[in-house]
């Protein structure tokens, strides 16, 4: 009974997502060309396939899994959709609609192949490895690619991937189960300093480790956002682990002070802080400042209601399709449309910390909690980027932005979130009927 | 580990709360700031997606025109008639921003003046997309030629307008510029342009001379002196006056009654050298002949009423107008300075006009005392339908002087053409009253000529003022009715023929 409730208010969700979804991209093919609009019907029927599949697979594979991580992913994406397509429906729009397509198959792969989400903590140092392999790899002259002045691109003939996003949820994974074992180790403390239980030295060693994998992304591949977004996830996921506040106040300090080093020694890091704080200054806003504050006279532009789908001038912001997909929006449905795009992400999020203060297993909470924290990370650290509350860094938008990489590691992570969810809410009944069966404990 | 998750679960919730607050600073509180910063491109991309409307001479020539492009922009300026209309249209540029008829008329150019008609609704649902209103000026384009001709390569301005109106006929400065560079979407070429102009050297191509250089008007000040004497009632026409050869410092032995300067010791020499008749002269010949003496007396005599007259056309305030005015300079002097208003009443000294005040203080003697507001603009109206929107009707700035005064000016005016200084304005068969100036600038340098004038002096129909820099090809030569005249009577006769009056 309770397994169809979560289906059925999934799939009532999933129409809701896709109308929203499909009547945005029949106003930006509308807008593209008003003599035609009938091109709308196939993308839309394809969007709305693509998702119904996904949901008779929920149906079949993870009964009791949470009702509402596919419908918001599918809001996100149709919204994404539209605003890629409605900037170029030749070149990306079409691409885009395959990465759904496929990003989504990856999502019903991973619920079918990944029945127990126990089984991917024992590969965790072959995981783990994987993770920092691939986070690696674009720096490995040869098949590294700089693009727009970040090296992590990986290039196999004419293949063209990103590691980065999907080596995050191979770490996480790695994390998780690293975490959940050593956890009480971790947490131990000897001694306090300024309020702060503080363990052993040696335990800061793992913090170290991933301070100079972090560094070296900064440093190297010239990935601001990949570099923060994974050190400020360890960061999380061991305070969540241990309780012990010192690691994140240490790990804060030791990245502050790696960013300074950064700031003093490498032009792109200066770059961007410059940028951060005077954007408008006349010396840079045409160059290095350029795309920044094109961010924000288009979000201005917006106001409260938009400009309407189609009808604002979002192509003006470079590269807008992929980082800056969130100020196209911001753009053409103004600040509703925009609030109501964090409140998505919001609700994703929300759901994701629900699922995870369900399982009763350490591990099932670490991971389910770390997928969450990445996910979210990432999505203020771009937002923040592009509406200038932080320093831009170049990373995408889960869902939102065009490109294949993105989409699919961030619907493997939601399916991972998916399966969690099915697992804690069927364990409990299991329990439950053993109790029975068994006569109590 | 439920309470670490609640309390990251409470951090990102926080970190969502201030991407909204920051959303609503950027799209609502800071938007119009952020929207007005000048490297944003949106605001100006929108107005080029308006088709301008087009900036016509009042004969129906195009003066500016806006046609599609492709590319970021939709449509771009264009000035078919090059330096001639330059300092009237202004221009319209990406890089530059927009001056002239361009700037003041900017919202008519872009249809965004008045509300909603039934036309934009129209083309709104009939996807004509945005149109603005074309703007007919008052210039004629026949007109405006034969002033640029006239001046030919002389550095000046001549302004005509017709004194019953206040409507601008010919407006041309030469150095002028060509707008259409200025306008152009490649950035090098509208630099390499507007960098080749000088811009920022008062001397610029770009700088309107004729309503914002001033110049000492000399002799042709004179006009407002005889008014201001003739309007106090403490002086007629035929009042008589010494005849010195200069007038002297009163420092020293004089005979009682002798007009001095005081508070100096430099002569103030008529412009010959020479007495300016015979004993005794009186205004009306004074003025004929342009005698220096006779004015810096009537400008020691009645200080007070000189400088009102000078307020009265249009001195001290910018002249309302459809492009930018400097005000013209007539100063207030204190008696411990009395040498200078001698020098101020033969348009010396601190005395300081533009071409345009010079033609407003021919049209107000033309206009019987009342002072014409001039205006460069007729009507605006509807690029379809070619209706007018909006008419300009002919208003003035007041009167100057009373009727009587402004006649008997006329007459001395027609005197100084038909048997004085002004005679080579003479136009066969109608009666031209003008007035000559030739003005002193830096010691060293050729002085400035003027000419001022209307005609005919009984039904006004042209009032002009021509200023040609540094005398022009007479050098240190020249007068005002050497080198002013002739081309003030140029213009005249071509608007006679123009208009057959």
């Amino acid at each position: 009974m309770q397994a169809s409730l979560q289906r059925n208010r999934e799939l009532s969700l999933l129409i809701l997502g896709l109308i929203v979804g499909g009547g945005a991209l029949a106003l930006v093919v509308a807008a593209n060309n008003a003599k035609n609009i009938g091109l709308a019907t196939p993308l839309i029927t394809v969007l709305a396939a693509i998702y119904v599949a996904a949901h008779l697979v929920m149906r079949r594979v993870a009964r009791n899994a949470d009702g509402m991580l596919l419908p918001l992913a599918a809001i996100l994406n149709g919204l994404g959709l539209a605003a890629v397509y409605r900037l170029s429906p030749e070149k990306y729009g079409a691409a885009q609609l395959t990465w759904t397509l496929v990003g989504v198959a990856c999502f019903a792969g991973t619920m079918l192949l990944v029945r127990d989400v126990q089984v991917l903590g024992r590969f965790k140092y072959l995981l783990g490895f994987t993770g920092v392999a691939l986070l690696l790899l674009p720096m490995v002259p040869g098949i590294g690619r700089e693009i727009s002045g970040a090296q992590l691109w990986v290039q196999l003939g004419s293949f063209r991937f990103q590691p980065g996003e999907l080596s995050k949820i191979f770490l996480v994974v790695f994390f998780a189960a690293y975490l959940a074992d050593r956890k009480e180790l971790l947490s131990m403390a000897t001694r306090r300093i300024l309020g702060m239980h503080v363990p052993d030295l040696k335990h800061f060693g793992p913090l170290l480790v991933m301070w100079g994998l972090s560094l070296a992304v900064m440093f190297y591949a010239k990935d601001l956002g990949s570099s923060l977004l994974f050190f400020s996830v360890f960061l999380v996921m061991i305070y969540l682990a241990t309780a012990r506040i010192v690691y994140v106040a240490a790990g804060g300090a030791l990245f502050a002070a790696g960013a300074y080093i950064g700031y003093r020694t490498f032009g792109h890091v200066r770059e961007r802080v410059l940028v951060w704080l005077d954007v408008f200054n006349p010396d840079y806003v045409q160059d290095e400042g350029y795309q920044l504050a094109q961010s924000l006279f288009a979000l201005a532009a917006g106001g409260l209601f938009g400009t309407g789908l189609g009808q604002g001038r979002p192509d003006l912001i470079p590269a807008a399709h992929t980082d800056f997909i969130f100020s196209v929006l911001g753009q053409e449905l103004g600040l509703l449309g925009a609030a109501a795009v964090l409140l998505c992400f919001l609700l994703l999020v929300g759901r994701g910390l629900k699922i995870a203060l369900a399982q009763s297993n350490d591990f099932a909470q670490l991971l389910a909690a770390g997928l969450t924290v990445v996910l979210g990370i990432q999505t203020i650290i771009i937002l923040g980027g592009v509406t200038r509350l932080l320093p831009l860094t170049g990373i995408t938008l889960p869902f939102m932005s065009y490109g294949g990489s993105s989409l699919i590691s961030n619907f493997i992570l939601i399916a991972l979130l998916a399966r969690i969810s099915h697992q804690g809410a069927s364990e409990r009944p299991a329990a439950h009927t053993a109790e029975i069966l068994i006569g109590g404990r | 580990m439920h309470a670490q998750i609640r309390r990251v679960g409470t951090g990102l919730v926080l970190a969502f709360v201030a991407l909204f607050l920051q959303l609503n600073y950027v799209q609502i509180f800071a938007a119009e700031r952020i929207s007005e910063n000048p490297a944003n491109r949106l605001q100006l991309i929108r107005e080029y997606s308006i088709k301008r409307g087009d900036i016509l001479t009042v004969d129906g020539k195009t003066i500016a025109r806006s046609f599609p492009t492709k590319g970021l922009y939709k449509y771009r300026r264009e000035y078919p008639e090059g330096e001639l209309y330059g300092h009237i249209t202004g221009w319209y540029s990406v890089r530059y921003g927009l001056d002239r008829l361009e700037r003041t008329y900017h919202d008519q150019l872009l249809g965004e003046s008045g509300g909603l008609s039934m036309q934009d609704i129209e083309d709104e649902f009939l996807g004509a997309g945005e149109q603005g209103d074309d703007v007919r000026t008052t210039i004629s384009s026949r007109l405006q030629e034969v002033a640029r001709d006239a001046l030919g390569s002389e550095r000046g301005s001549i302004i005509a307008l017709d004194p019953n109106t206040g409507e601008v006929r010919a407006l041309w400065s030469n150095p002028s510029f060509d707008p259409t560079p200025l306008a152009s979407f490649d950035a090098k070429e509208a630099k390499k342009y507007w960098t080749s102009l000088n811009p920022s050297s008062p001397t610029s191509p770009l700088v309107n001379a004729a309503t914002t250089k001033g110049y000492p008007p000399g002799s042709t000040f004179k006009v407002v002196t005889t008014a201001a004497a003739l309007q106090s009632g403490a002086y007629k026409p035929d009042t008589q006056f010494p005849d010195p050869q200069a007038l002297e410092p009163c420092e020293g032995s004089r005979e009682r009654g002798e007009a001095c300067l005081p508070l100096t010791t430099e002569d103030l020499t008529n412009y010959t050298k020479l007495p300016c008749a015979t004993g005794t002269i009186d205004l009306f010949d004074a003025l004929r002949v342009s005698c220096d003496t006779t004015f810096a007396m009537i400008g020691l005599d009645i200080p007070g009423e000189v400088f009102s007259m000078a307020e009265a056309v249009g001195f001290n305030e910018p002249i309302p107008f459809d492009v930018r005015t400097e005000a013209s300079q007539f100063p207030d002097i204190p008696d411990e300075q009395a040498p200078l208003r001698a020098y101020a009443g033969i348009g010396q000294g601190d005395v300081n006009a533009t071409a345009l005040q010079m033609a407003l203080v021919a049209a107000t003697v033309a206009r019987d005392g009342v002072v014409p507001q001039p205006h460069l603009v007729r009507e605006v109206l509807d690029a379809r339908s070619g209706r007018p929107v909006r008419t300009f009707d002919p208003a003035d700035l007041g009167r100057a002087m009373s009727e009587d005064v402004a006649e008997a000016v006329t007459q001395m005016m027609v005197a100084a053409v038909e048997n004085g200084t002004g005679g080579a304005a003479q136009i066969p068969g109608v009666s031209v009253a003008g007035k000559t100036g030739t003005s002193q600038t830096v010691q060293g340098q050729n002085p400035h000529t003027w000419f001022i004038a209307f005609a005919p002096a009984a039904d006004p129909q042209l009032a002009i003022a021509v200023i040609v820099e540094n005398g022009g090809a007479f050098g240190s030569e020249a007068t005002g009715g050497a080198v002013a005249a002739p081309i003030a009577k140029t213009v005249l006769e071509a608007d006679r023929a123009l208009r057959e009056w």
